[in-house]
This record gives C-alpha cells, sequence and structure tokens, in this order.
C-alpha cells in the first residue's frame, strides 16, 4: 500500500512534530469501494450473454399463382423421400408418392435422435451417388484448412448440378400436430446428411390419413 | 514477535475486481427486455446473426406473435404509416416510447395503451391480456407492419425466432405472410447445438 512516509529521520525533530499533528493514516478504508465492485461484477456477470444466437437461412420458392402446373418442378417419385413430421417428436417416412388411387406406401416410424431418421437419409444419398462421402470429405479438408470455403461452396454447387435428376429428394412435410423444433430439427438433419435438395411442404389429407391410421394400428 | 495487522491488504483483490468489472462491462451490451420469452430450438447451423438491421418476428410457446424492427427511426416510420392505414393517433410520447423499446406484441388499437402503461407489470398485464398481433386473413396486422418495415428498411434481414414448443401451422402461417410480402428468403433464429451433433 502506498503510504507517505512522513518521518523525517531526525531524532529530535520527530518527537517534536508527532506533538504537533497527530500523525494520521493515509490508508482509506476501501471496504465500501469494494463493497460495489463486486456487487458490479456480479451485476454484469449474471447480465451478459455470452453465446450469441445462431440463425439458420431458409429460402422458400416463390409463390406465384399464375404459374401453371406444367411449369411447377416435378419431381421424380423414384427418388422422393417424404417426411411427416408430427406430435411427440415422432417422423413417419415413405418412398414416392401417397396416391389415394393406388395401394398407400408403407410409413416407417422414426425420430430424430441419432440412430433415427439420420442412418436412413445417410444410407439413402450413398446408395445413390457417395455425394455424402465426397461432401463430408471436403468438410474435413475446408476444416483442416487445405480447402478455401469459397472453392468447397463452388465444388458442391457443381456436384449438386451434376447429379442433379439423381439425388435424394426430401420433401419435410409437418402436419398440424408437429412443433417448431420438429421443423428446425429436420432442417437440421438435411445440413447434417448434405442434402441439397429439400423442401417445406406441408401433410395433404393422404398423408393425415395415413398418419392416423399408423396412430391406431400401433 | 511483530504484532500482525488483524486487516489484510485487499489492493490486489480490488485490483482483480475491477478488472473484471472493467471487462464485463465492455463486453455486454443491453438489450430492451423482450416481450416474449422464447426458448430457441438448437441448431447446429453456426450463421451469427446481425444485432442491427433486422426485422423480426417472434413466436412465443402459446403461438402469440410478437414483431420487432431495430433502429429508432425505422420504428417511429412504421408506427406513423400504421397509424395512418389503422386511424391510430399516437401522440409524441408514445411515439418515443415506441421507438425506445423491443418487441410488442399487441393489436394495434391496444398498442396506445400498452405504450402509456409505464411500468414492465402493467404492460405484462395487457400483454398477456391480448393474443398477439392479429394473423387472420381479414385484419392482417403482421402484414401491414412486415410491409411498412419492408417499406422503410427494404436492405433488412428478417427473421424468424420461435419458440421449440410452437406449433408449426402458427410459423407457417407466418412464413406465409412472409411470402406474400415477396420475402423469399429469411432466417430462423436458434440456439448452438450442444453435443449431441456429431
Amino acid at each position: 500500500m502506498a503510504e507517505l512516509n512522513t518521518d523525517e529521520g531526525g531524532g529530535g525533530k520527530k518527537k517534536h512534530s508527532k506533538q504537533r499533528a497527530k500523525k494520521s493514516s493515509t490508508r482509506i478504508d476501501m471496504t465500501p469501494m469494494v463493497d460495489l465492485g463486486f456487487l458490479l461484477l456480479t451485476f454484469f456477470i449474471l447480465t451478459t450473454t455470452f453465446s450469441k444466437p445462431k440463425a439458420m437461412e431458409i429460402n422458400m420458392p416463390v409463390k406465384d399463382k399464375d404459374l401453371t402446373d406444367a411449369e411447377k418442378n416435378k419431381v421424380p417419385a423414384e427418388h422422393t423421400l417424404n417426411m411427416i413430421l408430427t406430435k411427440d417428436n415422432v417422423v413417419y417416412w415413405y418412398f414416392g408418392v401417397a396416391d389415394p388411387n393406388k395401394p398407400l406406401p408403407a410409413l416407417n416410424k422414426s425420430n430424430f435422435s441419432k440412430d433415427g431418421i439420420r442412418k436412413v437419409l445417410i444410407a439413402e444419398n450413398n446408395k445413390r451417388h457417395n455425394a455424402f462421402k465426397q461432401i463430408e470429405d471436403w468438410k474435413k479438408e475446408v476444416a483442416a484448412g487445405k480447402l478455401e470455403e469459397a472453392d468447397y461452396k463452388e465444388k458442391v454447387k457443381a456436384f449438386r448440378a451434376q447429379y442433379k435428376t439423381s439425388s435424394l429428394i426430401v420433401l419435410l412435410k409437418p402436419d398440424k400436430d408437429a412443433k417448431y423444433k420438429n421443423v428446425v430439427d429436420a432442417l437440421d438433419e438435411m445440413a447434417i446428411c448434405n442434402i441439397g435438395s429439400y423442401a417445406l411442404l406441408e401433410a395433404n389429407q393422404v398423408e393425415d390419413m395415413m398418419v392416423a391410421n399408423a396412430n391406431t394400428y400401433k | 514477535m511483530p504484532k500482525s495487522s488483524p486487516s489484510i491488504d485487499m489492493t490486489p483483490m480490488v485490483d482483480l475486481a475491477f478488472l473484471l468489472v472493467t471487462f464485463f462491462m465492455l463486453i455486454s451490451q443491453f438489450r430492451a427486455e423482450e416481450a416474449a420469452v422464447i426458448d430457441m430450438p438448437s441448431s447446429v447451423s453456426d450463421l451469427v446473426i446481425p444485432d442491427k438491421d433486422i426485422m423480426m418476428i417472434l413466436v412465443d410457446k402459446d403461438d402469440k406473435v410478437f414483431f420487432t424492427v431495430t433502429g429508432q427511426d425505422t420504428r417511429r416510420n412504421v408506427l406513423e404509416k400504421m397509424g395512418e392505414k389503422y386511424k391510430v393517433t399516437f401522440t409524441e410520447e408514445q411515439k418515443k416510447e415506441f421507438s425506445n423499446m423491443s418487441s410488442f406484441g399487441v393489436p394495434i388499437r391496444q398498442l396506445p395503451a400498452y405504450l402509456d402503461a409505464g411500468s414492465p407489470e402493467k404492460k405484462k398485464a395487457i400483454q398477456d391480456q391480448s393474443k398477439g398481433i392479429p394473423l387472420d386473413s381479414v385484419a392482417c396486422e403482421l402484414c401491414d407492419w412486415v410491409f411498412y418495415s419492408r417499406i422503410g428498411a427494404p436492405k433488412y434481414r428478417v427473421a424468424i425466432k420461435g419458440d421449440q414448443a410452437a406449433s408449426y401451422p402458427a410459423i407457417r402461417r407466418v412464413m406465409d405472410i412472409l411470402q406474400e410480402k415477396k420475402v423469399n428468403k429469411f432466417n430462423l433464429i436458434t440456439n448452438m447445438e450442444t453435443g449431441s451433433a456429431e
């Protein structure tokens, strides 16, 4: 602590000055300051949030009412995987199209755990071409610093264009019981499984019926 | 034996304490309290959302819809335009209050009362009674909020901040409204995934 030494060192003088003025300590009681300091510290610690919220970006297709049926994108049924998101974090999935005039496809039940829908998506993706593995390798290269972020994006784009007609297309169909969390989870799975083409739609009546049936006869 | 003083030299401790105070003061950003408590879902996405130039639509767990847009001038502008359209007049204080606050979730008719409420408790009471910003196609106030914000600030990013438990139809309705207003690209605000992502 900084303390001024008022002592002159002279023997006789010392005694004299002590009598004249009582030597007051230059130490200040810092307790209130410390109290305040810690109060502020606690306040700022408690109010600070370190993790900033993150965001995922989604691009929705342009809704154009003038578009004729012929102009709309038709998706090849054999590459289409439908995911119906419903209550209790359940996902039902099936391939192709549910046509009410034909025998309905069987629903498979799954969930959003690591061994749930993700396994199916990765397996299906690998079955078509090695998209998953290839993109995954590039991702690792980017992480290791061997590949530039821009180059990676270019590569992925070219790759997707090349396999445009044969890659897996996922149609996400949350039904009326689905929660927002399920939708985010599903979009997340798309990112994790490197699925380039997916769409966020709504479950149609046939699918609602299929889900209702699946819930009844489980 | 020298008599040791019972008081400890607190200087290093104080130094450290004030260092930390300074650190936290500089690092923390004050944000007006959100009108809604929202528990966001988590994702692996790592896109950082900017603090400014953003228009945000919040959906809480009861599917109530809240709206906010950044920038004091933008907010004031939007409020004036909305007032004109819905024939609600706002006083200068109300406008000021509006430009300084964060998100709100009341129909425009209740907005003057909400802005006059003063204390957070009273605001909360008004908030709790209302059903959020109306979305139905006859009186789609959210559509107009989005529309005037887009006019006032066309470069703004649009984000949806939904609660985990918000129902999909509610979110879908918000997305449809955005698409009606030609916003086809928007962000979903999430928390950073912890652990489970492999």
